[in-house]
């Protein structure tokens, strides 16, 4: 069915109509099928020829079925492939007739070549048929045994498909089985990539609902499986090797020597000539040093150079998924790159959507060290006939003059864009000019000069107009003609579409009245009238409300007016550190492309491989009133960690995190995990919750004391970093759900998070982020093993202090204990207030 | 996991079109490599004018899939000698074959030319065969076309602006910043006598790939003066002697071509150009005008100064006798002069 639609779109000149040709192509094939003369093969293969450019172009041949059935009974390889390319084609869209070649496929599936037999079950599993899957469980079985390693390649791939058109035949043949086995012992190492892939998705598809699968699954990650793929890797295939290091991104190693001992292993891989390999061992390097400070540090030294190359080499389109990658890299830590910054060069021929990202980088590369460099390069740019790059290259210069290193030198520049008299760079510079007089207002005399001289007439473009504008009325004073300028633009008020230009022009109007009144009056006057009589909503209530402010008193509307300003210090950023967060969680992925997180793009059952649960997602966004206790200094601590010694590292951290501690478990080299975590205060919900509805007591639900905790231990000074929760969280399947009381006492005490937060550490168990307010809370907490430090326990705790009830998930590394742990956590709880 | 892949020609025909996975949409457009429509995420590299194109649903590796449409059209062209829509729409076939064993299910099997052969029946229609297509620039060494093996060409790329050259390096080591090594390559003797052992498989492919920001002699020298003044006409002052000038001003781009066929080291050539403007120009023109940017090959010279000490063939096969050849290419990748 695929192909049919496109040919209403671009039928080309050459390309027949139709209808026609295919009765005549049936019965020509009709002639053949019976046919045993010599040579007839080739005319098969002509007609054969002709039927598939048919389909391709988009015309329905799928009226052919049963005669290019009948043909196929041949012996011919070339024939029989171009059939199998056919049926595939059209077996869905007509099940019926996909029936007629289940007999000569299946046959196939037994010829003695095995070339022939692979590329019959690929077919027989292509045909997405689900009535005739039944069909489908024989073939596999025998091909997954085969002693020729195409086929099992085939089979492995097939296993996956059977399981997309009907899982529940796929399951019930306990093929998965078999596809492990494979897995683990086949000699082909093609054979070995296909099944994990198979596994892979199948498991992860079937974790949902069978709770074995996700122990599967899980399985996959374990350090036996994980070091079987990572000793042979180089055997593997570069588009299998990608598999097989995506698979190590996820592992988590229990020790530091562990991570030295793969990153080692994984070494060479970085020289490698495919950007897919070289990515994939990036992102296993990145994720496995996160909390190993230096040794992260150490890691953008060394895959700088590689990723510098691939960049360089290699086709546009190759070098800017590189460069993305590299962008994102630079932003993190731009201090790592800011020596480089001639790289971030764009060249002459290179694609916009390649210099744009240099463009970023330059921007965020530059320091006192670089800023003249960069900036005389960006002059280069402006000047372009690439009318869009010189626009980012402006607003280039823009930025990193709002990054305060070497104001001055900049400042000229950006005036001399003014006297390069091109219309959209001096939109642009407009733009820039009014956001460096917010924040240096000192600049204005230089400034004021410059853009007195520019012509309102010049200026088109409405942001640079409102630009214009707001200067205007900012430095009426300073600006002679100032009042005639905004004179002659309210004379043109009808023209002005921009409803944001009118509204500065209003607001512009009246700051320049208040302070130069005869000179203004007349224009304050027919700006108000223009206003009142405006049709927009939003233009219409401000000239209504200078109107009556003034009327009202006018030392009042100059205090609105004219506010003493502070200069702006900071820009908003665009982006949340959560969100960038996210991103480089997902390396190695279109996020990096695209600037944004997974959930973002994709639909739920498409996120794939990198995709985290839904919870952790609303939790790092904290849409709501849930405090993020570390994710949000971890942006922020982490850069500072690069720029750092050790030394002082410490002394940031005390204040900062509370020592929520991104030293991994067993890797704490010169930091002390600080057992005492608090949390910020909100200081609203003073009121206290009301004791638990009686109802509780009355079901015996109230005190449930009795539980007593297990001989589990856990690790009083535990500590996980807030990446490697949220990864496991999206990792891990649930191993226990339930609501669970707490104690009348414990819920009335609830007032803020905090007060759980202490009680909870009492028992090892320690909170990474916490949130809401009375009477309703959210809470994640983890746990770490004493005796295995790689074991956590990660656990979302919904908690209502008005019922005294609270929903917990739990998620465990071992689900051997997580009973146990339950227990524990819930024996914890219950003693919440109770003392 | 890729959904589905398309080759298209610049009208946007389908030339060849497979559905790799259960989901169908068409839509394409022009746009950067990589982009999201309405949940799907398209992948396109474009070819010697043709564009590959591929489809998915699910957030994966942008690398793998470009590389891998870059690897498919090489292999294509291993198979098909040239790369055009003309050998493509007579090939399509060997096309569709040579697919379905690179990507089975959205899942790469396999790229290399020489392991597809045993799997691919389709004998090729070769279309223009006495076309030559030109060096990729991104490879450095690489082995020559399919009809002479055992052939290394060295390549070097010259991009950035080329600064001035303090010292002509002489006889000065040639110190590499980063290199990378196709996977076929064994590296065990590299560290100490920089030696790469390979068994080369089947068709082109670029050995290793190096990078240098060491100062080199920059094969050009550019001068240009420009004068204010208007004049009435473009006209071009051509100086003779040159082989294979043309001159051309393209007024959508703003851009004045000056093609030379072949430069004999150590000339010099000089262009005169008088351009009108159709408006008073204001600004400065100094300002306006430029970069110079200049694209080109040279044979035999290799600016990086690198080179291949010796090439050995290890194993001599019986039924054929590669050639040994070295040869050495300069080509441009951003050679840019500034006024």
């Amino acid at each position: 069915m695929p192909p049919p639609s496109q040919s209403q779109r671009s039928p080309s000149p050459s390309q027949p109509s139709g209808k026609g040709e295919v009765s005549d192509l049936k019965l020509q094939l009709r002639q053949l099928a019976g046919s045993r003369a010599p040579g007839t093969d080739d005319s098969k293969r002509d007609l054969f020829k002709k039927v598939i450019s048919y389909m391709t172009i988009g015309i329905d041949v799928s009226s052919l079925f049963s005669e290019m059935v009948m043909c196929s009974a041949t012996s011919d390889i070339v024939l029989k492939k171009m059939c199998y390319l056919y049926v595939g084609n059209y077996a869905k869209g007509n099940p019926e007739l996909a029936l007629l070649t289940i007999n000569f496929l299946q046959k196939d599936c037994r010829d003695e070549d095995p070339m022939i037999r692979g590329l019959a079950l690929r077919s027989l599993c292509g045909l997405r048929v689900a009535n005739l899957v039944e069909y489908l469980v024989g073939p596999l079985g025998l091909g997954l045994k085969d002693k020729n390693g195409y086929v099992r390649t085939v089979a492995a791939t097939g296993v996956l498909k059977l399981y997309c058109i009907h899982a529940a035949t796929c399951i019930d043949a306990d093929f998965t089985t078999v596809l492990k086995t494979l897995m683990l012992n086949d000699p082909d190492s093609q054979v070995v990539a296909n099944c994990l892939s198979a596994l892979q998705e199948i498991w992860s598809l079937e974790a949902s609902t069978s709770e074995e699968a996700s122990r599967e699954r899980e399985a996959l990650l374990s350090k036996p499986v994980v070091y079987y793929f990572l000793n042979r890797i180089k055997d593997f295939s570069e588009w299998a090797q990608c598999l097989v290091l995506d698979l190590v991104s996820k592992y988590v190693p229990a020790d530091s020597n562990e991570i030295f001992d793969i990153m080692n292993l994984l070494e060479d891989r970085l020289q490698h000539a495919n950007g897919a390999v070289v990515l994939a061992t990036i992102k296993v390097f990145l994720h496995m040093t996160l909390s190993m400070t230096d040794v992260h540090q150490q890691v953008y030294e060394r895959i700088k150079a590689p990723l510098l190359t691939l960049v360089s080499s290699g086709s546009p389109e190759q070098s800017y998924a590189v460069l993305s990658h590299l962008h994102l890299l630079v932003m993190r830590a731009p201090i790592l790159f800011s020596s480089d910054y001639k790289h971030f060069y764009c060249q002459y021929n290179e694609p916009s959507y390649v210099k744009k990202l240099k463009l970023d980088m330059l921007t965020a590369v530059a320091d006192e060290s670089n800023t003249y460099e960069i900036v005389t390069e960006l002059c280069e740019y402006v000047a372009n006939v690439d009318v869009p790059i010189a626009r980012e290259s402006v607003r280039a210069v823009g930025k990193i003059a709002l990054q305060q290193y070497d104001v001055n030198a900049i400042v000229d520049r950006l005036l001399q864009f003014l006297e390069m008299e091109k219309d959209y760079v001096t939109a642009e510079t407009l733009v820039l000019v009014k956001d460096l007089l917010r924040k240096y207002p000192q600049w204005s005399h230089d400034c004021i000069a410059v853009v007195g001289n520019i012509s309102s007439k010049n200026v088109q473009e409405p942001k640079a107009k409102a630009a214009l504008i707001w200067m205007l009325g900012e430095y009426s004073q300073d600006m002679l003609d100032a009042p005639y300028v905004l004179e002659s633009l309210i004379d043109n008020w009808d023209e002005e579409l921009s409803a944001e230009v009118r509204l500065h022009l209003l607001t512009a109007v009246l700051k320049c009245f208040l302070r130069r009144p005869p000179e203004t009056q007349r224009a304050l006057g027919a700006a108000l009238a223009a206003g009142l009589a405006d049709s927009h909503q939003d233009v219409h209530d401000r000239a209504l409300f200078y109107y009556r402010l003034l009327q009202y008193d006018v030392s009042v509307a100059d205090r609105v007016a004219n506010p003493p300003k502070q200069a702006v210090s900071v820009f908003a950023d665009t982006q949340s550190s959560e969100i960038k967060d996210r991103i480089f969680d997902e390396f190695n992925s279109l996020s990096v492309v695209y600037q944004k997180p997974s959930y973002m793009f994709t639909d739920k059952e498409h996120r794939g491989p990198f995709e985290f649960s839904e919870e952790v997602g609303n939790l790092s966004l904290g849409v709501e009133s849930v405090d993020i206790v570390a994710p949000a200094h971890r942006v922020e601590a982490s850069d500072n960690d690069l720029l750092l010694s050790t030394s002082e590292k410490e002394e940031i951290r005390g204040p900062s995190n509370n020592g929520s501690a991104y030293n991994a478990p067993a890797y704490d080299s010169a930091l002390q995990t600080q057992s005492e975590l608090t949390v910020p205060s909100s200081s609203l919900s003073t009121y206290s919750a009301q004791a638990s509805s009686p109802i509780d007591d009355l079901l015996g639900l109230g005190l449930p004391t009795t539980l007593s905790p297990p001989p589990l231990n856990l690790n009083a000074k535990a500590a996980i970093e807030p990446g490697a929760f949220q990864r496991k969280w999206g990792q891990l399947p649930v191993s226990s759900s339930q609501e669970c009381s707490i104690s009348p006492q414990g819920a009335a005490s609830m007032t803020t998070p905090q007060v759980l937060l202490k009680h909870m550490q009492g028992h090892s168990i320690h909170c990474i982020a916490s949130g809401g307010k009375a009477p309703n809370f959210k809470f994640f907490f983890f746990a770490q093993k004493e005796e295995e430090l790689a074991t956590f326990f990660l656990v979302e705790c919904l908690l209502n202090a008005s019922s005294a009830k609270a929903q917990i998930k739990i998620k465990a590394d071992d689900q051997s204990t997580s009973d146990a742990f339950s227990v524990l956590f819930q024996s914890a709880l219950s003693k919440f207030g109770v003392s | 996991m890729i959904s589905q892949f398309f080759v298209l020609s610049q009208r946007g025909d389908n030339i060849v079109f497979r559905d790799l996975k259960f989901w169908k949409d068409d839509e394409e457009e022009e746009a950067p490599p990589v982009f999201n429509l309405d949940g799907v995420n398209y992948f396109h590299v474009k070819v010697a004018g043709l564009l590959f194109l591929a489809t998915t649903r699910v957030n994966m590796s942008p690398s793998l899939v470009l590389e891998l449409l870059q690897r498919i059209a090489r292999v294509i062209k291993d198979y098909l000698g040239v790369l055009n829509e003309d050998s493509f729409r007579k090939n399509f076939v060997l096309v569709y074959e040579l697919l379905d064993e690179v990507i089975d299910f959205g899942y790469v099997q396999t790229t290399s030319t020489e392991l597809l052969k045993s799997y691919v029946f389709n004998e090729p229609i070769v279309v223009d065969a006495a076309r030559l297509p030109p060096l990729g620039p991104a490879a450095m060494f690489m082995q020559g076309s399919k009809r002479m093996p055992g052939t290394a060409v060295t390549k070097s790329v010259v991009a950035n602006e080329p600064g001035d050259y303090a010292s002509s390096a002489g006889a000065g080591a040639v110190i590499l910043d980063d290199c990378n090594f196709h996977e076929s390559v064994h590296l065990d003797s590299f560290d100490m006598d920089r030696t790469l052992t390979l068994v080369p498989p089947d068709g082109e492919f670029p050995v290793m790939n190096y990078r240098m920001t060491q100062e080199f002699k920059p094969p050009f020298r550019i001068n240009a003066l420009i004068e204010g003044g208007n004049f009435k006409v473009v006209s071009f002052e051509l100086e003779s002697g040159a082989v294979g000038n043309t001159t051309d001003f393209k007024e959508a781009n703003k851009k004045l071509e000056w093609g030379l066929k072949k430069i004999v080291g150590g000339s010099e050539h000089t262009l005169r150009a008088k351009l009108t403007f159709s408006q008073e120009s204001h600004g400065n023109i100094m300002k306006e005008a430029g970069p110079v940017s200049m694209t080109f090959t040279i044979p035999m010279y290799n600016a990086s100064k690198l080179q291949v000490r010796y090439l050995q063939i290890a194993k001599k096969s019986k039924t054929y006798n590669p050639y040994r050849w070295v040869r050495y290419v300069t080509q441009a990748n951003s050679y840019v002069a500034r006024l």
